[in-house]
């Protein structure tokens, strides 16, 4: 297929495709059970189109490179809040992540437990339905509760109920000053405690992690309330450690660096105090990181029966609440389980039921989020 | 406004509908006595009536189920209602309908600071939520005007803000589960106390769905530790469009103030009156609150106050004291029952690019001529979420009407400008009609095609929304099928 590269193109190779369409935007992200499919590249979608400083809005087509958005808001001094993360480090991918791919899965990093995800920044979309129909919802503006929230539901879809052509972004100013405070020698119950405490404090923490022995929090704003809290969190937390403050590097967590390399990856969300229990129930060798204060386990394996593991896994989150991606994994293991955690049977029946009203054909990557 | 006809043939089977809702509810939980019906027949947008056929206030979700799966099997439609303060007609009932108001489903049930959340029954009050966690040091961050009285149930259904949105969101923000009943009768669990949806995003599109896909009943709620202190600045200049550069500026400048509000000259005099707040008179007002210890707020108020004597303000007043804060937020907070004091009104509640905030007002004030109504201008500045109050007497044939015209071509620039019909109310029945001048006939087709999924009779909540003609088809189909 040609690159596309209008929304009408892409309305129109949707409305005439013969069968199930492969979406691609920079080609990062190969989660998901696998799709067989024409691709339907909408890369050639690209540009900001609308940037306004003042009113903390940005309007990007979906093939932006996430790049090209954070160079644009840089030069005013601004940024994505949700610090989207980047899987090519994970997936053993290259390209460059696009702006619709960041929305389309939701892609929030180790901010988001302050400043929310992804799906809290996205103003408006436009996409196109399984049918080829345009379809637009939200719009440009911080408040908008005109009409049923259909940005929401296209967030974290993987493009199997639209195409993203075009989204619309709340952005945020950046950061006078940044520190990390870091406590070593905290097992994961004693590190989740930690965290806990600092953020069930009144000094923003924008950050917490949990990394090969270390937690990790970040203050960021104007330099003296930065200096100012970090004194208020080490009086507060003297009793786990000694703390250091340090100019840490938090791609490191967003990113899930320490997993690079592993055959098999997931990303486990739970609510905080879950996140251990979750670590103490892996196989000998796994390698962990806790973001979000301990509510979000990312788990990387090298060896070890892949498919029982995840099957395990996915049974102990559903015990807790909470839910388990396998973000990576050989493609015949990824064909073969449930990749997304499966749902209650009430909520699956409309999973079901939406599906198949935005995409009555099944065509938009069919299947790539069965559970 | 026009409601659709009640049902002759659900008002004829109101005997056997009450008789089956006594089997399953406490006797005092079905009203069926006109005389106390009426108290449902309307919500805060009060120019519109209708007592419904039959209310029920049920105190459990199993008690819900039950309820809606009568409903379901009779083809009753229902309207959910939480304290009834929506501003849109949200919990306006119809004559045929059944009422199904959740205020005695009030229930804490769970409070958990370690992973900072509390889950409600959906009948509590906002404030409500705040207060069984305050003493611990934590709130909830969104704070409607009408937080006193609004339930979470309302709060969820419109995704209500308020004024502390700029930094913490609103409800959709810090929503993380429900528990919901479906038309049906069937319950289903949704989010919880983790973050993010594994699958598609329901939660997101539940709420602020105005009451349409389901009645939630309980709710997981992110709860926040309350900031060390909090302090405001007042700021006076000559005209709104010297005010509006001065909000862009702040923002541009990388402080995040918790709100920046901003009220215009009628406004200011009407407060002042009411609420003897020491405002300056002059032709716009801002109020711009930060957060932190002492030292953070004197340094960002420093900035704010740096960045708004560039402006040659004609009044710049920081608070020195908690005494000083609650005046200049008392003007702010009474604006409603102030005007409210001198004049019938409409609230309108569009939202627009901040940039465009000098325009739209100009135009509001040119409206206000030509129609020869007053028109008072009090918002959150920071997110472009206005509040034109329009002032009418309802005793004065023809006023209303009037009213709702200029209200209509007030929104419809807020549109135009590449803003919204609604930023936090949500559309009920008030701006329903104008719905069409925000979505292409498509777009309304996906959202009606996603109400399909969760009610496919179109019972719930049924004639709110979307302009009764585009519903119609959808309506029409479960009258014609019965």
């Amino acid at each position: 297929m040609d690159m596309l590269r209008t929304e009408e193109a892409v309305a129109q190779a949707v409305a005439e495709a013969k069968g199930p369409l492969v979406i691609r935007g920079g080609g990062t992200r190969t989660v998901g059970c696998p799709v067989v499919g024409e691709v339907l590249d909408v890369s050639g979608l690209s540009g900001v189109t609308l940037y306004e400083p003042g009113a903390l809005t940005l309007v990007a087509q979906a093939g932006t490179p996430v790049a090209e958005i954070e160079a644009a808001l840089a030069a005013e001094n601004q940024r994505l809040a949700f610090e989207p993360y980047d899987l090519t480090g994970v997936l053993g991918t290259s390209g460059a992540s696009t702006i619709g791919g960041v929305v389309a899965s939701n892609a929030s990093g180790p901010r988001r437990i302050m400043a929310g995800a992804a799906r809290d920044f996205a103003l408006g979309v436009r996409f196109v339905d399984g049918t080829g129909q345009v379809i637009k919802n939200g719009g440009r503006v911080m408040k908008n509760v005109t009409g049923y929230d259909l940005v929401k539901l296209m967030s974290g879809s993987w493009g199997t109920l639209g195409v993203l052509t075009e989204v619309s972004l709340k952005v945020l100013p950046s950061v006078e000053a940044e520190t990390t405070l870091v406590i070593d020698g905290l097992d994961a119950d004693r590190a989740v405690q930690a965290m806990s405490r600092a953020l069930g404090s009144p000094f923003e923490v924008s950050g917490a992690a949990w990394l090969q022995g270390q937690i990790w929090l970040r203050l960021e704003g104007f330099e003296g309330s930065v200096a100012y809290r970090a004194s208020q969190l080490k009086t507060l937390l003297a009793v786990f450690g000694d703390i250091a403050e340090a100019q840490a590097d938090w791609r490191t967590v967003r990113d899930a660096v320490p997993l690079h390399g592993a055959e098999a990856v997931w990303r486990i969300s739970v609510k905080p105090s879950d996140g251990p229990a979750v670590i103490a129930a892996l196989p000998e060798g796994a390698d962990t990181l806790m973001d979000w204060g301990g509510g979000l386990v990312w788990v990387g394996l090298t060896d070890g029966d892949i498919a029982a593991i995840h099957a395990q896994l996915q049974a102990a989150v559903a015990g807790m609440g909470g839910h388990a991606t396998l973000i990576k994994a050989p493609e015949a293991v990824r064909a073969a389980v449930p990749v997304f955690q499966p749902e209650a049977p009430g909520v699956a029946a409309l999973t079901a039921s939406l599906r198949h009203r935005f995409d009555p054909n099944g065509i938009l990557n069919p299947g790539l989020m069965a559970a | 406004m026009e409601m659709p006809l009640p049902d002759s043939d659900v008002l004829a089977r109101k005997a056997r509908v009450v008789e089956r809702l006594r089997n399953v509810l406490p006797a005092d939980a079905v009203i069926d006595d006109p005389a106390e019906t009426r108290a449902y027949e309307c919500d805060a947008l009060t120019a519109y009536r209708c007592p419904p056929m039959v209310a029920v206030l049920p105190a459990t979700t199993a008690e819900v189920s039950d309820v809606l799966r009568i409903c379901h099997d009779e083809g009753v439609p229902v309207v959910p209602r939480g304290s009834g303060t929506s501003l849109a007609g949200g919990a306006l009932p119809t004559a045929d309908c059944v009422i199904l108001g959740v205020a005695r489903m009030n229930d804490v049930i769970e409070t958990d600071y370690d992973n900072r959340f509390i889950r409600v029954q959906t009948g509590r009050t906002n404030l409500s939520v705040t207060g069984a966690v305050e003493s611990d040091g934590f709130f909830y961050a969104p704070d409607p005007s009408s937080q006193l009285a609004c339930a979470i149930a309302g709060n969820i259904a419109m995704n209500s803000g308020g004024a502390h949105c700029l930094k913490y969101g609103v409800t959709t923000n810090n929503l993380l589960g429900v528990t919901m009943v479906q038309m049906d009768g069937t319950v289903v669990e949704i989010g919880g106390a983790h973050l993010d949806s594994g699958g598609l995003d329901l939660l997101g599109v539940i709420c602020g769905s105005e009451g349409q896909l389901g009645v939630v009943t309980e709710a997981t709620l992110r709860i926040l530790h309350k900031p060390e202190g909090a302090r405001p600045v007042l700021m006076g200049f000559d005209s709104a469009e010297v005010a509006g550069a001065c909000v862009a500026d702040i923002i541009k400048a990388g402080v995040l103030p918790v709100a920046i509000e901003f009220m215009d000259k009628m406004l200011i005099e009407v407060c002042e009156d009411f609420a003897k707040a020491d405002y300056p008179m002059c032709g716009a007002l801002l109020i711009v609150e930060v957060e932190g210890s002492d030292a953070e707020i004197d340094a960002q108020l420093a900035l704010i106050t740096d960045i708004a004597k560039r402006h040659n303000p004609v009044a710049l007043r920081e608070s020195a004291s908690a005494d000083e804060s609650a005046r200049i937020w008392a003007g702010r907070k009474a604006a409603f029952s102030a005007i409210g004091r001198i004049s019938d009104y409409m609230c309108l509640d569009g939202t627009i690019p901040v940039s465009e905030l000098p325009y739209v007002l100009r135009r509001i004030g040119e409206m206000s001529e030509k129609y020869g109504l007053p028109v008072g201008n009090v918002f959150h500045a920071g997110d472009g979420n206005m509040h034109p109050l329009i002032c009418y007497d309802a005793n004065k044939p023809g006023d209303l009407e009037l009213c709702e015209e200029f209200g209509a071509e007030v929104l419809k620039l807020c549109v135009e400008v590449g803003g919204c019909l609604t930023g936090e109310h949500g559309v009920g029945i008030e701006k329903r009609d104008l719905m069409t001048h925000q979505y292409a006939p498509a777009d309304l087709e996906a959202q009606m095609a996603l109400k399909d999924v969760f009610d496919d009779k179109w019972l719930l909540n049924p004639a709110k929304v979307f302009p009764l003609a585009v519903s119609e088809p959808r309506r029409g189909a479960r009258l014609a099928a019965e």
